[in-house]
């Protein structure tokens, strides 16, 4: 067929192009049919797909022609198939939707692995596209073959190899549906180049029917009564929420119960945005640099309830001193696996968190309703306990005249964007003290990654997030380390113009790693000094964007007013941070959360 | 404590490594694995012997649920059941101890299925127990190979695994 003729001069493998076309030659093609590319096309634009973050290569040059061809969804370049996916991931992070990657076979789905990872350790529901080999070429080590379905299968929800054209449609279809349905996740479709140059006629399913595969949505009623019934006779009660919560959209429902109830909120590192951080009840993040009244009522309560979120090592700390303390928990969970995981829950309520909070305030209701009886259970002493917990650290650090101090700049940030920006951030020192002291009042605002903690998202996240909104204000905090993890994608902000702000704290050293040596390695500052750093403004001016270098407490507030007020301009703010700076409060690995350090005094909490 | 779970999926390519996968990267422990189709040819059947604590084996169930290919997961000790296996033994058969070897096998219900010189196959099936019954109680100098095909379990009367 003329088609693989035309293929054949394109594809670098000429090997195996006779047996594409072999493989092309013996279908019969009506005048209707279209090609396995075009088909990946029309099947994301039925999807409502806005942006698809790729780049291109050998294995799926069949889908960029496509893509050429097609206005339905803007396609994304990166520099890197990693940034691709982290793109995607924010994408979705912000929206809710779907993200969609596109890489090619080989190294460019071996690129994408850690973008997969990444989602994957944080629910995010993702759909990636991998090129891959002709089918009579896969495992033969053809140029730029790798096992993507067996590679990626540890880190995605699902993946699949697609080995027959007329089976494309209803494997993205399929892709879609289980990447945002139950616990959400990334899903991998990987296409052999011949699928997509095979032509078939084009249906896309409405809807997905899988006997194996059926998400539960609504929770156990006779468990939510049993639920409302030990909250309403907690003594201590706390409420405790996770990644879960703002996945779920289930933040305006969490609001009502927790406002009913007058209880105590805590958020985890994923959770953050999911209660509003300067409300009165809400006490903080928990956890490993968490505050200290969140750890130590997470500790101290007699009834907690869990809502999406998973008890991770980074939160409870030991798990052994964390049950040393009796207490009631309730888990709301959409993943069962997720519940008695790592600590056994006594009201295990799986279900997807809005759907179930919802039920949860409405029998409140009726509650109140039928029995005149008041929801209002007194736990003042409770409260009072928790406001002198409030007392001992409250945030504090120790503030200079001549060196910027990295809290500080969170703080100024917080003011200057109104509390109202999408941060995203890298990993180290940097993402705690933004979860510290940038405070998020809505869901979605606050993008990082919590769980596989990959250092490099900060600004392929802060694309995202700017392609999600392209009118709000995008704020990337990261570290001079992480920063150059991905500081490729600067170039590709030029090229579509991106006004995100890039906050680099920069210490000159990895700092996470230069406080856990300084604590455990009795100083000695193994491979964590950064050196031979590079400009960073001149770095930012030759992609043409603007560079800032901030060296005095006094000009950070005017440099971040300045560099906002650039509304259309991609500005990198430079900050040189005190060095030996560490995060506080903090629970060393293997104690238990209210065992905390809270700073220069050393004092441990008892 | 010994568990058999035994679970119906998609009979689809992959999905073997999918569960072998899931147990090394969790650190399950995996005794035997048995699968095949079963008479909806579009389902596979299989029966996994493992072990570990009642919060492992919980995991475990919850974790292999979720896999988007399972369709249904039972934990046979949750009720009664049977657990057959099939085993093959070649063992040294030369006079004089070609008739004590004959007894052990009938002893065990067994059957030789190949006859040779110097050597019989025995085919043996049962819960794993008897089989390593049946091994313990030969001549480990006259066992030349031995082949398991690992446990296959069942429900008994109204416990059935079915979509």
């Amino acid at each position: 067929m003329a088609t693989s003729a035309k293929n054949a001069k394109v594809n670098p493998v000429s090997a195996q192009t006779q047996s594409e076309s072999l493989g092309d030659s013996h279908k019969k093609s009506t005048s209707h049919d279209i090609s396995g590319a075009e088909i990946v096309i029309r099947c994301l634009n039925a999807e409502k797909v806005k942006f698809v973050f790729g780049y291109p290569g050998g294995a799926v040059l069949h889908i960029y022609d496509e893509i050429f061809k097609q206005n339905g969804f803007k396609h994304i370049l990166v520099r890197h198939e990693q940034a691709a996916v982290h793109a995607a991931d924010a994408f979705s992070r912000a929206t809710g939707e779907v993200g969609v990657a596109l890489v090619t076979s080989g190294p460019g789905a071996t690129n994408a692995v850690t973008g997969i990872a990444t989602a994957y350790m944080d629910s995010i529901p993702l759909v990636v596209i991998s090129g891959q080999v002709p089918v009579p070429a896969i495992g033969l080590d053809a140029f730029q073959e790798v096992d993507m379905v067996g590679i990626t299968r540890p880190c995605v929800k699902h993946n699949f190899l697609v080995k027959d054209v007329r089976d494309i449609a209803a494997t993205i279809k399929k892709a879609f549906y289980i990447a945002s349905t139950g616990r959400p996740g990334p899903v991998v479709v990987d296409i052999p180049k011949d699928i997509t140059a095979h032509k078939t006629s084009f249906h896309y399913p409405e809807t997905v029917e899988m006997r194996s595969y059926n998400p539960v949505l609504k929770g156990h009623t006779g468990q939510i009564k049993k639920a409302i019934k030990l909250l309403l006779e907690a003594k201590r009660p706390m409420i405790y929420t996770g990644g879960g919560l703002v996945l779920g959209d289930g933040a305006t429902e969490l609001v009502k119960l927790a406002r009913i109830l007058n209880y105590p909120v805590t958020n985890t590192l994923m959770g953050l945005g999911g209660y509003p951080a300067t409300d009165k009840q809400f006490v903080g993040m928990l956890g490993m640099h968490g505050t200290y009244e969140a750890n130590m009522a997470m500790q101290n309560c007699d009834v907690l309830i869990a809502v999406g979120a998973r008890f991770d090592d980074r939160v409870i700390g030991n798990p052994k001193h964390f049950l040393s303390q009796k207490r009631t928990i309730i888990h709301i969970d959409v993943d069962p696996s997720s519940i008695s995981k790592r600590v056994k829950v006594d009201v295990p309520i799986v279900g997807h968190v809005q759907s179930v909070l919802a039920e949860m305030n409405a029998l409140l209701a009726t509650e109140v309703n039928q029995t005149g009886k008041s929801t209002k259970n007194d736990i003042s002493d409770w409260w009072a306990q928790i406001n002198e917990w409030r007392k001992v650290h409250g945030g504090r650090y120790e503030m200079s005249d001549t060196v910027i101090k990295p809290q500080y700049v969170i703080e100024k940030l917080w003011e200057v964007t109104k509390g109202d920006a999408y941060v995203t951030s890298d990993v180290g020192q940097h993402q705690m003290w933004a979860a510290q002291y940038y405070k998020f009042d809505k869901p979605r605002r606050w993008i990082n990654s919590g769980g596989l903690g990959t250092m490099g998202v900060g600004l392929p996240y802060a694309m995202g997030c700017q392609f999600a909104d392209k009118n709000a204000q995008v704020a990337c905090v990261t570290g001079e380390g992480s920063i150059q993890m991905n500081i490729q994608e600067l170039s590709t902000c030029a090229q579509y113009g991106l006004p995100i702000k890039v906050i680099l704290l920069n210490n000159r050293y990895l700092g996470m790693v230069r406080q856990w040596q300084e604590f455990f390695y009795e100083n000695r500052y193994s491979e964590s000094y950064m050196d031979s750093l590079p400009d960073f403004v001149k770095l930012a001016e030759s992609y043409g964007h603007v560079g800032m270098q901030i060296t005095k407490p006094s000009d950070v507030e005017s440099a971040l007013k300045e560099a906002f007020a650039k509304k259309d301009k991609f500005v990198f703010m430079d900050f040189i941070t005190e060095q030996s700076e560490n995060v506080f409060p903090m629970v060393e690995n293997g104690r238990g959360i209210s065992e905390m350090i809270l700073g220069d005094e050393k004092k441990e909490s008892k | 404590m010994k568990h058999i779970v035994s679970l119906l999926m998609e009979n689809e390519a992959g999905g073997l490594s999918r569960v072998a996968g899931l147990f090394s990267s969790r650190g399950y422990n995996i005794e035997s694995l048995t699968v095949a189709a079963t008479e909806d040819p579009t389902m596979s059947r299989m029966t996994i012997v493992t072990s570990g604590s009642d919060e492992v084996i919980e995991q475990i169930i919850k974790q292999l649920n979720k896999l988007i290919d399972v369709i249904k997961v039972l934990d046979l000790n949750d009720g009664k059941y049977i657990e057959r296996e099939l085993m093959l033994v070649k063992v040294k058969a030369t006079t004089p101890h070609r008739e004590e070897m004959k007894r052990m096998c009938d002893i065990f219900r067994g059957r030789i299925i190949d006859v040779a010189y110097g050597s019989f196959t025995i085919e043996l099936t049962g819960s794993g127990t008897k089989l390593d019954a049946f091994i313990e109680s030969l001549d480990k100098t006259a066992i030349l190979e031995t082949v398991r095909t690992g446990a296959s379990g069942i429900g008994r009367g109204d416990r059935i695994l079915k979509i």
